[in-house]
C-alpha cells in the first residue's frame, strides 16, 4: 500500500498515540483516562476556535481575530456577571455566541462590502478588540471573587462523567462536521475555497460565503470566550494573547490547506489534540514549559512540509507553475 | 499574499491594474496618488498633537518620538519589498528575539561591541536563510512557514533565556540605540534615513527592484521573461533577515537588556507600517516612500497619544482603525463614484 493513500487524519492519529506512547513510556500516569480525559478538556477551547478558523481558511480568508474576539466576548460575560449576577447562564452563552457572531460579521462585511483582504482587516480589528476591552474594564481585571458561583461553574458542571466543556466542544464539532459535509453552505465553503471563479458560475455568492464563515469563526470564538473566562474564574486585557496563531497552527497540522478548498473537520481536531497533548505532556516529563513554544513551532513546520509534499500533483506536467519550480535557483 | 484575494477581484471588472486609456499627468497622479494622501494625515495628526499637548513641539521631544518608529521602519523596509514580491514574513519580531538572544549570550561571555554587532547580524540572517529556503526549496507558503518560525525562533530564545534577561551590555554597544550622531539626530534616526534611501533606489531605481514587482505581479510571466523568481524571493527573506538583525541590534541596545518577549507582537506593527504606506498585501503594487511617510504617521499617532497619557492598549484602537479606515476609504470612495 502506497504511503500517499492513507489518509492524513489516520496519520496524524498515529502520531499522537505514538507520542503518547513514548510519554507512557516514562509515565504512565499520563495516559491514564481520567488524564487523558483532561487533556481533550483543555484542548476543547482550541478544538473550538479551529473549527471556526478551519471554515474560514476553506473560504480562501484568514481570521486573525478569533483571540481578541474570545477575550472581548469574555470579558463582556463576566462585566454583565458582575452588574447582573442572576443572569442565567443558558442565556449567557447565547448572548456569548451571538456578541462572537456580531464581531465576526464585523470581519466579514469588511472583507464582503469594502473588499479589503481579510488578512489586513482581522489584523485591524484584532488590535481594536482588545483596546475595547481595555476601554470596557478600565483596564482592570474581573477576579473570581467578583463572578458568581454559577457563572465559574457553568463549564465545569459534570454530565456522564465529563465536563459541559467538552460536551460543548463535542457538539460543536458534530454541528460544524455536519454543516460542510451534509449541506449546500458547507459545500459552499469548499467551492469557494477550491476555485472562486467557478463557484460564481455555478451560481455561489463568494462574498456571502466568506462572510457565513466569519459569522461561523466569530461565533465559536464568542461561546468560547464565555466558557474560558468561567473556568479560569478571571478576564483581562490579554486573555489568550498569541492564541490565533495556535489556531491557525492547529488547522494547519490538521490538513488544512492554506490556500483553501482542503481539509477536513477530523483533521482538525487531531491537529488542536496534538498540540494540546504536547503542551499537557511537557510538565509531565519535566520538560520546562519555555520549550512548548518552540516545540509547536517546529511541529508547524514538519506539518506543512510533509502536508506540501504529500499534496505534489501526480504524473507529468509540462508547465510548471512559477511558484512550485524546484530549478536550480 | 495571492492566497488572500478578496472575492472583490471577480465581481469588479475594472480594477486598479487595468490599462487606462490615458495616462493622467504625473503631477495629477501625485496629487491624487496614495503618499499624499497619507501625507496629509500626518500632517493633520502633526497638528493635532501640538495643539493637544504642549510638550510636542520641541526639537527634543520629536527627536524621542522618532524612537517609535526607527527600528520598525527598517524592517518595514525590507518587508515592503517582501510583500511586493507576494510573500510575507511574520516571524520578524521573533528573529529580533532570537538575534537579541544571541548578543547577549556572547555579550555575557565578554564578547565586544564588533562581534556582537557581527552575531546580529549574522543570526538575522541565518533565520531569514531558513525562512527562504523552507519557502523558495520546498515551496511552502510564506505565511505558515514563518508563523511556524515565529514560534520556533521565538521559542528557542524561552528555551535558552526561561524567565531571565541578558543585562550587561558594553558602552560602545549601547550607542547603536542610544546615541546621537549629531544635535538631535539620533544613530537610530539616521541609519533609518540611510536605509530609506537605499531601499528607495533599490526597488525604484534597479533591476533587482523592477524584478520584485514582476514576481508579485505575475511570477509565471516572470519567470518566463528570464527572472529567476525563487532566487529574488531568497534575496528578499535574506534581506528581510538582515534587517530583523539590524533593528535587534538597535533595539537591544536601546532598552539595555534582552528578554524573551523582546519586541513581542511587533511583526504586526511592521506590516500594519507597510499595508498603511500603500503596498498591496496582494503583491505586485508599493513604494518605499509611502512606507516612510506611513512610518512618520504610525509614529507620530503613538507618540501624540502617549504625551496625553492615553495607555497603549488604547492606542492600538486607534492603530487598528487607522489601518483599516486608510484602506477602506479610497476602495469606499471607487465604490460611491461608480
Amino acid at each position: 500500500m502506497n504511503i500517499r493513500n492513507i489518509p492524513r487524519e489516520a496519520i496524524l492519529g498515529l502520531v499522537i498515540v505514538a507520542l503518547c506512547g513514548v510519554i507512557a513510556a516514562r509515565f504512565p500516569a499520563f495516559v491514564r483516562p481520567s488524564n487523558l480525559l483532561s487533556v481533550a478538556t483543555d484542548t476543547a477551547p482550541l478544538i473550538m476556535l479551529a473549527l471556526g478558523q478551519f471554515a474560514v481558511i476553506l473560504t480562501r480568508c484568514i481570521d486573525l481575530s478569533v483571540a481578541a474576539n474570545l477575550a472581548l466576548t469574555g470579558m463582556i460575560c463576566a462585566l454583565l456577571n458582575m452588574a447582573m449576577p442572576g443572569f442565567p447562564m443558558v442565556l449567557m452563552l447565547a448572548l456569548a455566541l451571538i456578541v462572537g457572531a456580531f464581531l465576526g460579521a464585523v470581519n466579514g462585511a469588511l472583507v464582503w462590502k469594502v473588499g479589503i483582504p481579510p488578512i489586513v482587516v482581522t489584523l485591524g480589528t484584532m488590535t481594536v478588540f482588545r483596546g475595547i476591552i481595555f476601554l470596557l474594564s478600565g483596564g482592570s481585571w474581573v477576579n473570581a471573587h467578583e463572578m458568581s458561583d454559577s457563572f465559574t461553574q457553568f463549564p465545569r458542571i459534570p454530565f456522564l462523567g465529563v465536563e459541559l466543556l467538552a460536551w460543548i466542544a463535542v457538539i460543536a464539532v458534530t454541528g460544524v462536521y455536519l454543516l460542510v459535509t451534509r449541506t449546500p453552505l458547507g459545500r459552499a465553503f469548499y467551492a469557494v475555497g477550491g476555485n472562486p471563479h467557478a463557484a460564481v458560475y455555478t451560481g455561489i455568492d463568494v462574498g456571502k460565503t466568506q462572510v457565513l464563515a466569519f459569522v461561523l469563526s466569530g461565533a465559536l470564538a464568542g461561546m468560547t470566550g464565555y466558557l474560558w473566562v468561567a473556568r479560569y474564574a478571571v478576564a483581562y486585557v490579554e486573555i489568550a494573547n498569541g492564541f490565533e496563531l495556535d489556531v491557525v497552527a492547529a488547522c494547519v497540522i490538521g490538513g488544512v490547506a492554506i490556500a483553501g478548498g482542503a481539509g477536513s473537520v477530523g483533521g482538525v481536531v487531531l491537529g488542536a489534540l496534538f498540540l494540546g497533548v504536547i503542551k499537557n505532556a511537557l510538565p509531565v516529563v519535566n520538560i520546562s514549559p519555555f520549550w512548548q513554544l518552540a516545540i509547536s513551532g517546529a511541529a508547524i513546520i514538519i506539518a506543512v512540509a510533509l502536508n506540501a509534499r504529500s499534496n505534489r500533483p501526480k504524473g507529468r506536467i509540462i508547465l510548471k507553475k512559477a511558484e512550485h519550480t524546484h530549478e536550480p535557483v | 499574499m495571492s492566497l488572500y484575494e478578496p472575492h472583490a477581484d471577480m465581481t469588479d471588472t475594472g480594477t486598479s491594474r487595468s490599462i487606462p486609456d490615458r495616462l493622467t499627468s504625473p503631477l495629477r497622479r501625485n496629487l491624487l496618488g496614495w503618499e499624499s494622501l497619507l501625507l496629509i494625515v500626518g500632517i493633520a495628526i502633526f497638528i493635532l498633537n501640538s495643539f493637544a499637548s504642549p510638550y510636542f513641539l520641541s526639537a527634543w521631544s520629536l527627536s524621542d518620538a522618532t524612537f517609535n518608529f526607527t527600528e520598525k521602519a527598517m524592517i518595514a523596509f525590507a518587508m515592503a519589498l517582501l510583500i511586493v514580491a507576494g510573500e510575507i514574513d511574520l516571524s520578524v519580531a521573533s528573529i529580533i528575539a532570537l538575534a537579541s538572544t544571541a548578543m547577549g549570550a556572547a555579550a555575557t561571555a565578554g564578547a565586544g561591541t564588533p562581534v556582537l554587532v557581527l552575531i546580529g547580524l549574522g543570526t538575522g540572517l541565518l533565520c531569514g536563510a531558513f525562512n527562504g529556503a523552507l519557502v523558495t526549496r520546498l515551496g511552502l507558503p510564506s505565511i505558515v512557514v514563518t508563523i511556524g518560525t515565529m514560534s520556533l525562533f521565538r521559542g528557542i530564545s524561552y528555551i535558552v533565556l526561561g524567565d531571565g534577561a541578558y543585562r550587561g551590555y558594553p558602552a560602545t554597544f549601547q550607542w547603536f540605540g542610544q546615541g546621537y550622531v549629531f544635535w538631535v539626530i539620533s544613530f537610530e534616526f539616521a541609519l533609518f534615513a540611510v536605509l530609506a534611501v537605499i531601499f528607495g533606489i533599490l526597488l525604484h531605481k534597479t533591476n533587482f527592484g523592477r524584478a520584485v514587482y514582476a514576481v508579485g505581479n505575475n511570477p509565471t510571466a516572470a519567470l518566463f521573461s528570464g527572472i529567476r523568481v525563487q532566487r529574488v524571493k531568497m534575496t528578499l527573506f535574506l534581506l528581510t533577515g538582515l534587517m530583523s538583525g539590524v533593528a535587534a541590534i538597535c533595539l537591544t541596545a536601546r532598552l539595555g537588556s534582552t528578554r524573551p518577549s523582546i519586541a513581542l507582537g511587533m511583526e504586526l506593527e511592521v506590516v500594519t507600517m507597510v499595508v498603511l504606506g500603500g503596498v498591496s498585501i496582494l503583491g505586485g503594487a508599493g513604494s518605499i516612500p509611502g512606507v516612510v511617510i506611513a512610518a512618520f504617521v504610525l509614529g507620530l499617532v503613538t507618540f501624540g497619544l502617549g504625551l496625553l497619557n492615553v495607555p497603549g492598549i488604547v492606542m492600538s484602537i486607534f492603530t487598528g482603525a487607522l489601518l483599516i479606515g486608510v484602506i477602506a476609504l479610497p476602495r469606499l470612495i471607487a465604490k460611491w463614484r461608480k
